[in-house]
């Protein structure tokens, strides 16, 4: 893709909005998890609370349930300081009268500082980005089968965190490729910080066309594609995925490519295991492995605050 | 009213004829060229100095929304439209609103575009009762109401049986049915062409396999009920092989392409642009150029606008929520011009594809500049640039995918009937 | 001009003299942080030492904005009823002390603060005074005062600085 223009960067390169992982600089992204650094310790004080976002309005704008991730991009915001206000605006409300992009001229006329934005189509967050007036951010917490940029770089953080380096690792990313946005975030990212072995495993009616493109390469066996990682990342198989035209069920799902122990012991020995959550046990993981010596899951959680906290400051600074 | 249009370069490919002479119209119709007939007075002379003059161009596809759809576009706005792009003759589809699948509601549409005394109307009836794909509509009356063809829109029909009996309903007439080669379970809702761009961009994909697997259902039913079959909106290199094999075979089977899908591919879709929606979705590049050859060599009959004008609500929403098309009536001389000279094409044959082809293929008397023939003309000057703003798109829609880009080639004048219609 | 800083810190902990039991050190980054540490070796001070890095509190965020950096806040003891040394290279307008001061307390409620520079080169913008003073001195408002570690040996740049770029 030759793609000069970037929508998430000002003129002079500094970030503006996070919308994607893709397309963002080597040097921007190392810059993200360095920031991140300064944030970790924040929630350890008896003051769980830095002054830098202090008098800005922090809307988050979820048109699609997730009480997790909204709640990890809250305590991010009321950690800086931020005023935040949730909420949640079921599609259906949407559809019978107010638009996306009247809904966010409504809340930008509350002098609104930063959105943060979750929707279930693909390019809702690029759409709102071109849509708001200069000086007001927009994160995207997930659009569609696109992009979960902040869950991107909390995994790169947490790999960084436990690996260091990038450049001699072996990284899988393992089940709904096709339907996963945190996927797509963290090829890019990989990718981008030089990480030379990037493997998806699932089987092909979970894997998207031509993904190779994307700099990876895929298996569909996933004891071969384990075989050597350094770092295992479990996606999350939808309900209503499980029975149907993608696959038969989540018994044989498990049974082919759930994370067992026996499984794992193909991986290096200190190999860490990853996942966004939440979990399905028994269907992608399995609670041995979940739960076990090799899994940072907890510690992903904990970074995620410190990574949204760096992406928040960062782009509310520029 | 005689007219004389002189000092133009008239191309007419139904006469081989490219060469700088007047065109001298008497009553309507084509009169002459080269030398005026006996006792010519010219009423009225156009200087088409640096100009072409060209058979007024023959769309195959031009949505006017009407009925139903008014805050889109009128009738008014987009018959000006055609006559601005210098579009004579076009073909509407029948997924207005209601759908016209009763001949009183074609009737109307005739006579009130009739009324208009700008670009001739072509409906096409629905092949089944309100594109539902269950019933079938009354096709002979809605032939005699003025429908020249049968078409379920980008509605699929998806029970195959009814597919069949349809075309074997027409085939007892004669009439030609109109078909989206588009098999919608394998579709599957997808809004983009299945491949690198929309896995990137996490848009659900349409495979190719769902244009092949419908030409080959459409072709194996064509030899079973010897149904004539028009495809609209061809999209694939895999689609094109395929319509070239049966035409080989022998199939009473014609097909068109948009032109944007001449021009445009997925990797134009960028950061989700929702003017580069469309059905059938832009594909690859070597799609692109698939259907370019495939125009050269006559597998594709004809290049259409397919002209679908839209609100502003209906592409500013995320591009899986917008609605499929561009406007296109004003843009197709332009947009053919510029693909024939990226194809390296011949003016008149591009210019034979939007006018003397698609004429041909609806068994109308259009597209060519023959003694006799009704004056139906455009007038261009190949080298005017002009920028594809609101302003100057005449077309209520204002969705496309040139909007403020410049395109080279604007219509001067318009007849219809031996009539100016349209002077810039 | 470069001074000579090691005989600096020298007169600064001859100053200060002793430190009682409950007394913990704690250093702005940067060139605190490296006073901090000698103080803290010189006067056998009880370990653990604090740093804070008080990027997170300045006052100048929203026109700067945010950069990233390696150096971080880490306070690994209880600082709830102690006697805090803070320390710092320079004291220059007093906002990183303010910064430094907010940031401390989101840590717990020392008993009280006590605040030693190596310089006080005058010009404040806020209500601040050090307790104990290595040197004082008087410098342009163009004028900038740089502590480097150069191989463990602190010393002062003077340097000419663009007016009007940032206050400290």
């Amino acid at each position: 893709m030759a793609l000069t223009f970037n929508p998430q960067l000002r003129s002079d390169g500094k970030l503006k909005h996070l919308l994607s992982t893709e397309g963002l600089p080597k040097h921007l992204i190392e810059g993200l998890l360095e920031t991140a650094d300064q944030f970790v310790s924040v929630g350890d004080r008896e003051v769980k609370k830095v002054p830098i976002l202090r008098g800005k309005s922090v809307f988050n704008l979820f048109f699609e349930n997730s009480t997790r991730t909204r709640t990890t991009f809250e305590i991010a915001a009321k950690r800086l300081s931020a005023d935040v206000i949730n909420l949640n605006i079921n599609a259906s409300s949407t559809t019978k009268g107010e638009s996306l992009l009247d809904t966010v001229d409504n809340l930008a006329a509350m002098n609104a500082d930063m959105f943060v934005v979750r929707h279930a189509e693909s390019g809702a967050a690029h759409l709102i980005a071109q849509h708001v007036k200069p000086g007001v951010a927009v994160i995207n917490a997930g659009d569609g089968r696109h992009a979960h940029p902040t869950q991107g770089l909390l995994d790169m953080y947490t790999i960084r965190h436990y690996k260091t380096a990038f450049h001699n690792l072996t990284v899988a990313i393992v089940g709904d490729v096709l339907h996963s946005r945190v996927a797509r975030s963290d090829i890019h990212a990989l990718t981008t910080l030089g990480c030379p072995d990037v493997r998806v495993i699932g089987p092909k009616t979970l894997i998207p066309t031509e993904v190779a493109r994307m700099g990876v390469s895929v298996f569909h066996d996933m004891a071969r594609g384990l075989e050597g990682c350094d770092v295992v990342i479990m996606l999350r198989l939808q309900n209503e995925r499980m029975n149907g035209a993608l696959l038969p069920s989540a018994h044989e799902f498990f049974k082919s490519y759930g994370l067992t122990t026996e499984k794992l012991a193909r991986a290096k020995p200190d190999a860490i295991v990853m996942h966004p959550g939440p979990m399905n046990r028994g269907v992608e993981i399995d609670s041995l492995v979940a739960d076990g010596r090799q899994s940072v899951i907890l510690p992903q959680v904990t970074f995620g605050i410190a990574v949204r906290m760096a992406v928040m400051a960062t782009v509310v600074g520029a | 009213m005689n007219i004389q249009i002189q000092n133009g370069r008239l191309i007419d490919a139904a006469q081989s004829v490219d060469t700088v002479q007047s065109l001298f119209i008497a009553d309507g119709k084509i009169a002459a060229f080269g030398v005026a007939p006996d006792n010519f007075t010219a009423d009225r002379i156009i200087d088409a100095t640096g100009k072409i003059v060209c058979p007024g161009l023959v769309d195959l596809s031009a949505r006017l929304r009407e009925p139903g759809s008014e805050h889109k576009a009128t009738l008014e706005s987009e018959m000006l439209a055609a006559v601005a792009g210098g579009v004579t003759s076009l073909v509407c589809p029948p997924d207005t609103d209601p759908v016209l699948d009763e001949p009183g509601l074609v009737e109307m549409l005739k006579r009130r575009a009739d009324a208009l005394h700008q670009a001739r109307v072509y409906p096409l009836g629905a092949l089944t009762v309100g594109l539902k794909g269950e019933r079938l509509s009354e096709m002979a009356e809605l032939t005699e109401a003025g429908c020249v063809g049968f078409f379920n829109a980008n509605q699929p029909i998806t029970d195959t049986n009814t597919l069949y009996r349809a075309m074997q309903y027409a085939a007892t007439y004669g009439y030609v049915v109109w078909l989206r080669a588009e098999e919608s379970h394998l579709a599957n809702n997808g809004i983009a062409h299945d491949g690198e761009v929309a896995t990137r961009l996490g848009l659900a994909g349409i495979p190719v396999s769902a244009e092949t697997v419908m030409i080959a259902t459409i072709t194996t039913l064509m030899r079973d009920t010897g149904a004539r079959v028009h495809l609209a909106r061809l999209s694939s290199r895999l689609g094109v092989d395929l319509v070239r094999a049966a035409k080989a075979d022998g199939l009473p089977i014609s097909c068109d392409v948009g032109i944007h899908h001449l021009l445009l591919t997925d990797r134009d879709i960028g950061y989700f642009d929702s003017q580069y929606r469309f059905a059938p979705p832009l594909r690859n590049p070597a799609d692109r150029d698939a259907l370019s050859r495939g125009v050269i060599d006559g597998t594709i009959d004809a290049i259409c606008s397919d002209h679908t004008p839209h609100d502003d609500d209906a592409k500013n929403v995320p591009f899986g929520e917008a609605l499929p098309g561009s406007t296109g009536l004003e843009l197709l001389l332009p947009l053919t011009l510029k693909w024939a000279a990226h194809a390296t094409v011949p003016l008149p044959f591009a210019l034979q594809k939007v006018s003397r082809d698609p004429a041909r293929l609806l068994g109308v008397s259009a597209g060519s500049l023959c003694t006799g023939q009704p004056a139906d003309i455009c007038i261009f000057d190949p080298k005017a640039f002009w920028a594809v703003t609101s302003q100057t798109l005449r077309s209520q829609g204002k969705n496309s995918p040139y909007l403020r880009r410049e395109l080279e080639g604007r219509v001067t004048h318009t007849l219809v009937n031996g009539k100016l219609v349209f002077q810039s | 001009m470069q001074l000579d800083a090691e005989h600096l810190v020298t007169e600064l902990a001859t100053r200060i003299g002793t430190l009682s039991d409950d007394t913990a050190v704690v250093g702005i980054h940067s060139g605190g942080v490296w006073v901090a540490q000698r103080l803290h070796q010189m006067l056998k001070a009880v370990p653990p030492m604090g740093t804070l890095a008080v990027t997170l509190h300045r006052d100048d965020f929203s026109r700067i904005g945010l950069h990233p950096q390696k150096k971080a806040t880490d306070m690994p003891m209880n600082i709830d009823g102690r006697h805090i040394l803070l320390v710092d290279d320079v004291l220059h307008t007093g906002r990183t002390l303010r910064a430094a001061l907010n940031e401390l307390f989101d840590f717990g409620r020392p008993a009280s603060v006590k605040l030693a520079v190596l310089v006080d080169r005058g010009l404040r913008e806020l209500p601040f005074a050090a307790d104990y003073i290595g040197a004082t001195m008087t410098l342009d408002a163009s004028q900038e005062l740089v502590l480097t570690n150069d191989n463990h040996h602190l010393r002062f740049d003077v340097r000419t600085r663009q007016l009007h770029k940032k206050t400290n």
